[in-house]
């Protein structure tokens, strides 16, 4: 390994051999990077930023246009796009609230129904991509403006429809982790971790399969452990771990193993890598590609409803204004590719964390949101600009 | 042992194979030469299942097999690797090795097993790649052809087709890929390679079959034969 890695550097220079070892496996360290920068910044010009509290609020703010990013990165892996997740989001917590408060059903109920919704928004736009042949851009973009309408309709004149603070909608984002429920989370997440290397390492030793060095395995679960308790120190030095955090997470990392171990995220990644090839070695394209349509809706009304609950309320502009930008900027900060094949559902969390960050900060500033707007912008040119380079040459 | 028998089919006005017979045995490279348009394409797209032959049939030891799609192909034991190689360059070795075809439990992927086959094959084949678990995109023409005709393996096949494996290669890689070829006759498989270039087919095959306009022009002995018959063969000079 040690040897063939050499002979890789010296062949391909700025790329080594742990950071090509996956399918879509992407350099992160320049997001990484970005985040210390950011934190220095904003901490730097203002003593609220890196506060618990602050911190705290970001976290919170950052779960619903996440999870509507992990629903865009599922599209984007078959070098696809939808455009229609903040309508569809918005679409799915207006019928989530008319269900639960002006049919008074419980709450459910009212989110299996908003859920369903978005799963059959996304099936009507894979059909429309696989059944019609229709680009789809052109489907999103009709569902994002189509949706949008049927919003404001069901939302009538109101226009606005609370949630009650005491319900149970309302209190997933005022739900908080005692310590020790934190630190149990944090040691399962670790052990699990922990165990599963060792697991894989001793499986690849009795198959006679060259082994990664043992001091990067211990790194890596090292480095984990630490990220894990800094995060649980500083939140719970607040109001402790918000749930609305832990399902996030919990989100990008189950949809992060699917893709890695299993069937169906191996034939999604091999679709948007060659969706010809994958058709001749006898997958089921047409099949995956709704699939991938209905998850990304299903995710979009997830995280519209993760988002009336942090305000309690569904109105007009609910998923509307730059969620879906947002979300879809989140994912290619992250370093999934826009044609398809290339990245992975952290994407969303990293993505997610550095617009979130620059735009908390810039609040906390008082900038205006023109100047927002600009800096998440050169953010995002960056991120792809430094991707492309360091990928310049590695691909023939 | 393989044969196709009077194998006919129209395009159209287009007679794009007229009778034509091929014979194809264990442990013997047969090159299918030709012309532009002599039908090479057309007679592998038949035997492959890509396409249905308008007359004629197709025999496995005698006994007459149907092959109307791709999947009836390979669950007969033939193999097909396409000029275009057909790889997802996303997608390491391994996964581009099992594309399809990948070893589950559930619908787990197998991956330490997987690696392992991945590895035993590559090395049976004496393909060499540094690091296996790179991207396809990262490997040479030559590496890609290769890990292409390893997967063609995967489903222990006793019939491989290449088309043009070496169109697009330079010296030396069309050396390994033409080593590679002679290592699956070396298994005992039966290969057909369909190729424009007549130092390749001469190199590496036993048996030369020449078409010509959609009919047979000639089958000689690769070694016994001077180029220039080949040529003539070809071009229809000998005629």
């Amino acid at each position: 390994m040690t040897a063939s890695a050499k002979a890789k550097a010296i062949r391909w220079p700025g790329r080594s051999a742990e950071r090509a070892t996956r399918p879509g496996g992407v350099g992160s360290w320049p997001v990484v990077g970005g985040l210390i920068a950011i934190a220095i910044v904003f901490g730097s010009l203002n003593e609220q930023f890196l506060s618990a509290e602050n911190l705290t609020n970001l976290a919170l703010q950052l779960a619903a246009t996440g999870t509507i990013s992990l629903g865009i990165i599922m599209v984007l892996l078959l070098g696809e796009i939808d455009l229609s997740a903040g309508s569809v989001s918005g679409l799915c917590a207006a019928v989530l609230a008319i269900v639960h408060v002006r049919h008074g059903q419980s709450a459910l109920l009212a989110v299996v129904i908003a859920l369903g919704l978005g799963a059959a928004i996304g099936l009507v736009h894979g059909l429309m991509f696989t059944q019609l042949r229709m680009p789809s851009f052109v489907v999103t973009l009709a569902g994002l403006i189509g949706w949008q309408g049927l919003l404001l309709y069901v939302l009538g004149r109101g226009g606005t429809i609370n949630l009650p603070f005491d319900g149970a909608i309302a209190r997933l984002s005022d739900t908080w982790l005692p310590p020790w429920a934190s630190w149990l989370v944090v040691v399962l997440i670790v052990g699990v971790a922990g165990t599963s290397s060792v697991l894989n390492r001793r499986l690849r030793r009795a198959a006679g399969l060259p082994l990664a060095p043992l001091n990067r395995m211990v790194l890596r679960i090292a480095g984990l452990a630490a990220l894990l308790c800094a995060a649980v120190l500083v939140l719970s030095a607040d109001r402790g771990v918000p749930l609305l955090l832990i399902i996030f997470g919990s989100l990008v990392v189950a949809l992060d193993l699917v893709l890695r171990n299993t069937v169906f995220g191996q034939w999604i990644y091999a679709i948007g890598g060659n969706a010809e090839a994958a058709r001749r070695a006898g997958i089921p394209v047409t099949r995956l590609r709704i699939v991938a349509f209905v998850l990304a809706s299903t995710f979009a009304a997830f995280g519209g409803l993760l988002a009336a609950s942090r305000l309690a309320a569904v109105n007009q502009s609910s998923g509307g204004s730059d969620t879906l930008l947002m979300a879809i900027a989140a994912a290619v900060i992250g370093g999934v590719s826009l044609f398809g094949g290339r990245g992975r559902p952290y994407a969303a969390l990293l993505g997610i964390l550095v617009i979130q960050s620059i735009t908390n900060g810039m609040l906390l500033l008082n900038v205006d949101s023109s100047i927002r707007f600009m800096v998440t912008a050169i953010v995002l040119a960056a991120a792809v600009a430094i991707d492309s380079l360091s990928r310049r040459g590695t691909e023939q | 042992m393989f044969a196709a028998r009077g194998v006919s089919k129209r395009f159209g006005a287009v007679r794009a194979l007229d009778a034509v017979d091929l014979d194809l045995n264990a442990g013997e490279v047969v090159a299918l030469v030709g012309d532009n348009g002599a039908g090479k394409s057309t007679l592998i797209k038949v035997i492959s299942g890509a396409v249905s032959a308008d007359e004629g049939r197709l025999e496995r030891d005698g006994v007459p097999v149907q092959i109307n799609n791709p999947h009836q192909a390979r669950s007969l034991g033939i193999s097909t690797v396409y000029q275009d190689l057909a790889l997802c360059e996303n997608l390491n070795v391994i996964g581009n090795l099992f594309l399809g075809s990948e070893r589950r439990r559930w619908s787990l992927l197998r991956k330490i097993e997987m690696e392992r086959s991945a590895r035993a094959l590559l090395s049976s084949l004496d393909v060499r790649i540094q690091d296996i678990q790179v991207p396809v995109a990262m490997l040479s023409g030559g590496q890609r052809q290769s890990v292409a005709i390893a997967r063609a393996l995967v489903g222990e096949p006793w019939l491989v087709i290449l088309d043009e494996p070496t169109a697009a290669l330079g010296v030396e890689q069309t050396a390994q890929v033409l080593d590679l070829i002679r290592r699956l006759r070396d298994r005992g498989l039966a290969v057909l390679v369909i190729s424009h270039n007549l130092a390749d087919v001469r190199a590496v095959s036993d048996r030369t079959v020449v078409l010509r306009l959609g009919r047979n022009a000639g089958e000689f002995r690769t070694a016994e034969t001077s180029p220039e018959a080949i040529v003539a063969a070809i071009t229809g000079a000998a005629a």
